[in-house]
């Protein structure tokens, strides 16, 4: 590893802070509706994600060859551009985590990456059609094709037991719900852990330690594998508690219904060729079967939100991937500053989310007010009090220069919009 | 811009289908054993509602092993 230099060496790291920031915003997607059902104890279930991510990232031997799956050019990319679009990936990760939205952690992702790339590159570098196609339309399509099979299938379920003791059958529900959780877990390790080999193999091979083609040493398999389910184990508490209670409420039939469907809709979408979000095909999984049972409410207002913050997602972590690639842009001490802000802004969202910690004692806890998904007081009630679409922007951007003395992550957008409009 | 309106239309169906075809096996399961219990009790046929609930959870364990082959096999 002598070639390894220190941008290598930053690149691989935040690769792996990414990942496990992808572990614990998707343990949600496999154990909210298990947990909030009763199906598991929470420490139980995210144990049980975890290790099924662990298994996930070692079964498949397919590497991604691509980060964004042809969203941006990456021919020629430079280990900045990647370094920049994790950091406007994480800090997006976190600042939706911090208020309890599930949100795609690919589409933030890409987000990083397109912004980055537009700082890097220009707009050409960005392929929109395939923007359209991979991320808009499959934000679109998910919840509906995720929430009408969930709602039927809870129809049909109901329906079904109708003549039954409730009692009697929620053990029989329950055990079928770990079975589709345990699904959602390993396609979950499959697929993600194998986009972060994917990124740092691709950082390797820019900075000339591996040769095109190669495939992932196994340091790089295991410390991705680890990385996932260390984050899975972490537990989103925040995120369980909004999709496993804030949503809807569950009962059995309906927790088994939705994570079935979920499971379905994954697997389809990513064996027939139209990939949607694992954490938009269960939230809209969740939705379906809140509204399938006769009287179940969904709670609109959270939804709203949560579809804001979809929409949020690629402008957000571009404007982030942008700020950071403008920096890294300018040298090595550019790049160890957006290290050290990328670190700081962690540090400060970690900070507000102890102001009011969520963790799995009260994650099944009732959410407080009706409608509201429960956050604290202070600068985080501020934040989603104002989650329409430009106040957020804002918010996000003011956590971000709070934190940090230079006004880094948002001066340097500025001379990316000219180029815009 | 090319949308693969045939591909999202398969998922649509295909997830349809596939959700509401296990969830009601499922059910059927699941109420052929609770009604086992009341058939042990004196009324209705124990082998048989036995031998439903059992041959559904079989097709639904036969689908998750599926599931598990193509995450696997990919």
């Amino acid at each position: 590893m002598e070639h390894i230099t220190l941008l290598l060496a930053i690149v691989v790291v935040t690769a792996l802070v990414f990942d496990f920031t992808n572990g614990f915003h998707d343990t949600a997607n496999a154990m909210a509706t298990t947990i909030s059902t009763g199906a598991l104890k929470p420490k139980a279930a995210v144990a049980m994600s975890a290790a099924l991510n662990l298994v996930g990232a070692f079964l498949s031997v397919e590497v991604a060859k691509t980060i964004s799956g042809g969203i941006i050019n990456e021919k020629g990319i430079r280990t900045e551009v990647i370094f920049a679009a994790l950091v406007g990936a994480i800090l997006w990760n976190l600042v939706t985590w911090l208020l309890g939205l599930p949100s795609s952690s690919s589409h933030a992702l890409f987000g990083g990456l397109i912004g980055a790339a537009v700082m890097s590159a220009g707009w050409s570098s960005v392929n929109g059609s395939t923007v359209v196609t991979k991320v808009l339309l499959p934000a679109v399509a998910a919840p509906i094709v995720a929430g009408v099979a969930s709602m039927l299938a809870t129809r049909l379920t109901y329906r079904i037991n109708r003549n039954t003791d409730e009692k009697a059958t929620a053990k029989g529900y329950r055990a079928g719900q770990i079975a589709s959780a345990g699904l959602v877990s390993l396609a979950h390790g499959t697929n993600d852990a194998q986009k972060t080999m994917g990124i740092i193999t691709l950082a390797l091979v820019t900075g000339g330690v591996l040769h095109p083609g190669a495939n992932p040493p196994m340091w790089v398999i295991v410390s991705a594998g680890m990385a996932i389910a260390m984050g899975t184990y972490l537990g989103g508490w925040r995120i369980i508690r909004t999709m496993g209670k804030g949503l809807t409420e569950l009962a059995p039939p309906q927790g088994f219904a939705a994570q079935s469907g979920a499971a379905t809709v994954i697997l389809a979408s990513s064996h027939l060729g139209f990939s949607l979000s694992t954490t938009q095909v269960c939230s809209g999984s969740v939705m379906g079967a809140g509204l399938g049972r006769k009287g179940g409410v969904v709670r609109w207002s959270t939804a709203t939100r949560m579809f804001i913050a979809w929409g949020l997602t690629l402008p957000a972590a571009g404007l982030v991937g942008a700020g950071a690639e403008f920096l890294t842009g300018q040298g090595t001490w550019g790049v160890v500053l957006v290290a050290i802000l990328l670190i700081a802004g962690s540090g400060f969202i970690w900070k507000l989310s102890r102001r009011q910690p969520v963790d799995h004692n009260d994650v099944t806890a009732t959410v407080p007010p009706a409608e509201s998904p429960a956050e604290p007081a202070g600068v985080v009630t501020t934040a989603i009090a104002a989650v329409t679409p430009p106040p957020t922007v804002a918010a996000v951007a003011a956590d971000l220069t709070a934190t940090i003395p230079a006004p880094a992550p948002v001066a340097p957008a500025d001379p990316a919009r000219p180029a815009t409009v | 811009m090319h949308i693969d309106w045939a591909a999202l239309g398969t998922v649509f169906g295909v997830s349809l289908i596939v959700t509401v075809g296990l969830v009601g096996l499922f059910t059927v399961g699941i109420v052929g054993l609770s009604k086992q219990q009341s058939a042990a009790a004196g009324k209705g046929n124990v082998a048989v509602a036995r031998t439903t609930a059992y041959l559904c959870f079989a097709l639904c364990a036969a689908a998750v092993a599926y599931g598990i082959n193509l995450i696997v096999g990919k």
